[in-house]
């Protein structure tokens, strides 16, 4: 889909939030049933949206669903607010829910993501809206529905211990790095998205709500805020994220989520930030990398440009 | 009921801005269920026919439709409520709690939490919500409160619950992930207690 040209033609007559009020409170219905049962998959309805089903469908329909005039909403895809698919989804919501938008994690009341929880700890009365294409965790493992609901049903986990498992059979450690599952509320196992498991720390205890939509799936599932997340792991191998070697290239960050950017074709990298707001906060601030120098005259010069066009 | 009673009783007393009104009730009962036992506002000034009052009218019009089965306490069967709902939001009544989406009742009017539907252990969404009018927030049995959505714990002390309350609430936490989800209402505003989260009496943890 050309993003928003094909969108804003379908729009032409819409309602508040695009979705229809019959269907707003469906997953209004599911969403609060999806709360009182932390970490459980409850089944919807799902809605045909003017997007794609990889564009996250779910996810926009529990947004569309929660929002209201008075929001703020942030939309990030692999922890960027100016990818096509977050531009995308936040110009949608612009124009159906006529709300605010911001990219300051710590301004917006709802933030729709895909694949990343921000770095800045998220604090009460913040929605964290997750776009999830596969919500089983068990799916790979198990390919009936009817299976996989029957062993949620009787907490029977023990084929995914055993998955675990065998990766530390054959890498010496668990290979998972993304859709690490956990246990919510010390009941139902999880799959927190394809997230990197280096956030699945950041989902425990979290201040924020956190609300999961899979659109093609049909499913919502939620965490609510002060809710004990556990990364399944084994005593003899604990449970551990990612560490990178060295800090962000652009603000100096340790101890965030880092991506691997090529610089040129003589095999030149740099680690930044994957969380865009969160490196652009810090080097507002003064913080500077190893190559923020390089990145501030390149800056320059596209300023120079500028005047003297 | 006469005809004249059934237009300006059953078409008036909704929401006067049913979209934006909707989802400020929904918000309300997402913050309310995302963190049991604190206090939100639902939209103020609905007028149902008495003696349903306006905060379980809000959730009823936010959530409530022709997919929701409804359940209503004895003292809620008049014909005037009937209209009501079928006016407002079109859901069906039944006379049977386990096949209800939804119950409503006063505190002194509840069912026993074992008459509604607790779902099933695969589809434990399929559960009743119990909506229930307290007379007060604050003033009544002091109760502890634990759970998702709780840091630590915290306390509540709504007025008018039967004393067998805690007992069967007690019963339905045993049930998890099945149980019923309560919604406590008074005037315009909402506290949530879902089946997840643990009552006891304060009195009773201080002994221990
Ligand atoms: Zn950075």
């Amino acid at each position: 889909m050309s993003a928003s040209t094909g969108m804003s033609q379908d729009l032409a007559s819409y309602n508040f939030a695009y979705l229809d009020e019959q269907t707003k409170r469906m997953i209004r219905r599911a969403i609060l049933k999806a709360i009182a049962i932390p970490g459980y998959q409850v089944p919807f309805a799902s809605r045909e949206m003017p997007m794609p089903y990889g564009w996250g469908t779910g996810g926009v329909q529990v947004t569309a669903s929660i929002i209201g005039p008075d929001d703020t909403l942030k939309v990030i895809d692999q922890g960027a607010d100016d990818t096509t698919n977050a531009v995308s989804i936040r110009a949608f919501f612009q124009k159906v829910a006529n709300v605010a938008v911001t990219t300051r994690t710590r301004d917006a009341s709802i933030i729709q993501t895909r694949h990343r929880i921000p770095e800045e700890k998220l604090t009460e009365g913040q929605v964290l809206v997750y776009q999830v294409p596969i919500p089983e965790p068990l799916r790979f493992l198990e390919p009936r529905e009817t299976e996989t609901r029957k062993m949620h049903a009787l907490e029977e986990y023990g084929l995914m211990h055993v998955k675990l498992y065998e990766d530390i059979a054959r890498h010496g450690h668990i290979a998972t790095t993304y859709a690490y599952p956990v246990l919510v509320a010390g009941r139902y196992v999880m799959d927190p998205s394809p997230t990197p498991k280096f956030d699945n720390p950041k989902m425990d205890m979290s201040e924020a709500l956190q609300l999961f939509g899979a659109g093609r799936e049909k499913r919502i599932y939620a965490i609510p805020p002060h809710t004990k997340v556990v990364s399944l792991d084994f005593e003899d191998h604990p449970f551990e994220i990612q560490h990178f070697d060295e800090p962000c290239a652009l603000c100096a960050a340790e101890g965030v989520y880092l991506d691997e950017v090529i610089l040129d074709d003589r095999g030149g990298r740099m680690f930044v930030c994957s969380d865009t707001d969160h490196c652009e906060e810090r080097r507002a601030a003064g913080h500077r990398g190893r190559l923020s120098a390089e990145e501030a005259y390149t800056g320059r010069e596209d300023a120079i440009r500028e005047t003297a066009r | 009921m006469t005809m004249a009673q059934f237009d300006t009783q059953a078409v008036s007393g909704g929401f006067t801005d049913p979209v934006f009104e909707a989802q400020a009730a929904f918000r309300a009962l997402m913050d309310a269920s995302a963190r049991p036992g604190t206090i939100h506002d639902l939209p103020a000034g609905l007028a149902p026919p008495a003696p349903l009052g306006a905060g379980s009218g809000a959730v009823m019009l936010a959530l409530c439709d022709p997919d929701t089965p409804v359940w209503l306490a004895e003292a809620l069967r008049g014909e005037a409520v009937s209209a009501w709902i079928a006016f407002q939001c079109g859901a069906p009544i039944v006379g049977d709690g386990a096949s209800a989406a939804f119950a409503f009742a006063a505190a002194n009017d509840m069912p026993a939490l074992s008459a509604l539907s607790a779902g099933t252990q695969e589809y434990p969404d399929r559960a009743t919500t119990l909506v229930v009018e307290v007379e007060a927030f604050e003033g009544g049995e002091e109760i502890m409160i634990e759970g998702p959505g709780i840091l630590g714990r915290s306390r509540i002390a709504p007025m008018g619950l039967p004393h067998s309350f805690l007992n069967e609430r007690a019963g339905n936490r045993a049930l998890f992930p099945r149980g019923v989800d309560v919604v406590l209402v008074c005037g315009s505003r909402v506290m949530a207690l879902p089946r997840s989260t643990v009552l006891s009496r304060k009195s009773e943890q201080e002994a221990n």
